[in-house]
């Protein structure tokens, strides 16, 4: 019993807070672009949000004719399933966690590669050029960053000596790993940004050059799902950051450890928000050797470094 | 590298700066008089309607969205029979106004004139006429035209010769 509602309120506070989202970011692009945002209806705009979900839900859901319509309609169902699954390995606080896994960072690590799945899927069954180059660029990018985010993350696990998460937060009750591995943060940063193709790294769906990349075709709650999803991951991204290096749920006693996780999570959320806020978006080129060969190399020094030190003294 | 983190932060320090936003429904913005809004028809300081229907507002507009019927009233004075304005054509340019010799037709500082209905976008004279003189107080078209018409005699105006005898051989 005690399981199942775990079980709902991860459920409940991820599919929230990504909802959330939709008017957080918007009224927090707007606080820095002098600007007021969503502030009618409801209290402060609040009832946006659900505004903005009945709205999607009252698209009209258009598969196109054209389409392959039995993946182009799982395709937004597969990044909803694989970043909700990786909700399951995180713990928002002891004991509140739905499966702690002793394989949670690889659990993660191979659900994010999984996602690529539902955009290049996605891309693909639309049949439309615009889908396709999103796709594509989606694929080269995230198989890219998954590189040396699995890599960034190893030099965490080294120092925890375990891949369960909630091991890892146990780990830093002597020091967050923010200060050992500070380049580790960098570089993960960085990937989670690419990971979650967010802007600045929103190469794939670019509207500038590619309408909306590969989700051009989708209309209704399809959109919705992608469009949640990315904020879902924006979310679990966060998460990740908040657990791996700023010490989870760990914090001053006066206060629940469910609350320290999500203010950590909501601070991380708030610089993805900042960063759309203040950077333009790369060439893809250039962001393929940013990655290649520059974060790439960082994060096996960053590795090479952890092992030596953690082996030599 | 050291620019991406100076963008981000001076992006960080918009928190502080002034909103720009004006909250319109309950903060009305500032029009200038010389703004091109909804446009009226205005009367001379003795209440008289100022329009003498000589139809160049409607033969300016560059969208045809004005139309009037000249009249004939007593003593000779024309004034339009009806006059309308279609809104919903209508693009806001001003050209009516700067055609009009009797400064008659005025576009004035509003612009909340939304509707439902699209038909509600016709005016009619009876919407558009006004009992004041709008922007240009004190002026009187017949003060100046060389036409009597009950306001001045005709040649007793201050800047006109009184009318010469054609059939006369004196200077």
């Amino acid at each position: 019993m005690n399981y199942l509602w775990i079980i709902l309120g991860v459920i409940f506070i991820a599919l929230s807070i990504a909802a959330g989202l939709i008017w957080v970011e918007r009224r927090l692009l707007s606080v820095w672009q002098d600007r007021l945002g969503p502030n009618r209806v409801g209290p402060f705009g609040l009832a946006q949000v659900i505004a903005d979900t009945l709205k999607l839900f009252f698209k009209e859901d258009w598969v196109p004719p054209f389409s392959d319509k039995v993946v182009f309609t799982i395709a937004p169902g597969i990044l909803m399933v694989t970043i909700l699954l990786t909700f399951a390995v995180i713990p928002f606080g002891p004991e509140f966690c739905v499966f702690d896994s002793n394989i949670g960072v690889l659990f993660f690590l191979g659900n994010s590669s999984l996602g690529v799945y539902s955009i290049v899927l996605g891309g693909w069954a639309s049949n439309n050029k615009y889908s396709l180059i999103g796709a594509m660029r989606a694929s080269a990018q995230m198989l890219t960053y998954e590189v040396f985010m699995g890599l960034s993350l190893m030099g965490v696990v080294m120092m925890a000596d375990t891949f369960s998460f909630s091991e890892i937060v146990e780990a830093q009750r002597g020091g967050w790993f923010i200060l050992p591995q500070f380049l580790g943060f960098v570089v993960f940063f960085i990937a989670g940004i690419a990971e979650t193709h967010r802007l600045p790294f929103d190469i794939p769906e670019a509207e500038g050059e590619l309408i909306a990349g590969y989700h051009s075709e989708y209309s209704g709650m399809k959109f919705g799902m992608f469009f949640v999803g990315e904020y879902l991951g924006i979310t679990l991204i966060s998460a990740i950051i908040a657990t791996m290096f700023f010490g989870g749920w760990l914090g001053p006693s006066f206060l629940p450890p469910v609350f320290w996780f999500l203010l950590k999570t909501f601070i991380f959320i708030g610089v993805f928000i900042l960063l759309r806020a203040s950077l333009p978006r790369p060439r893809y080129d250039q962001l393929m050797k940013l990655g290649w060969k520059l974060l790439f190399p960082i994060a096996l020094l960053n590795l090479l470094v952890t092992g030596a030190i953690l082996i030599f003294l | 590298m050291i620019s991406i983190l100076r963008s981000i932060w001076l992006t960080f320090l918009h928190i502080f700066h002034k909103r720009e936003t004006v909250e319109y429904p309950e903060v009305k913005p500032y029009l200038a008089p010389r703004y091109r809004g909804r446009i009226v028809l205005t009367r001379d300081p003795d209440r008289n309607e100022r329009c003498v229907a000589c139809y160049l507002c409607a033969a300016v507009c560059p969208v045809d969205c004005i139309s009037l019927q000249a009249a004939t009233g007593e003593k000779g004075r024309r004034h339009p029979e009806f006059f309308r304005i279609n809104f919903s054509r209508c693009i806001f340019c001003g050209f009516c106004e700067e055609a009009c010799p009797t400064n008659a037709i005025q576009l004035i500082p509003d612009f909340e004139m939304g509707e439902y209905i699209r038909q509600n976008l016709v005016y009619e004279k009876e919407h558009l006429l006004i009992s004041g003189e709008g922007k240009y107080h004190g002026y009187n078209f017949y003060k100046h035209a060389g036409v009597a018409m009950g306001v001045k005699g005709k040649g007793e105006g201050d800047t006109e010769y009184k009318p010469v005898d054609v059939k006369d051989l004196m200077p």
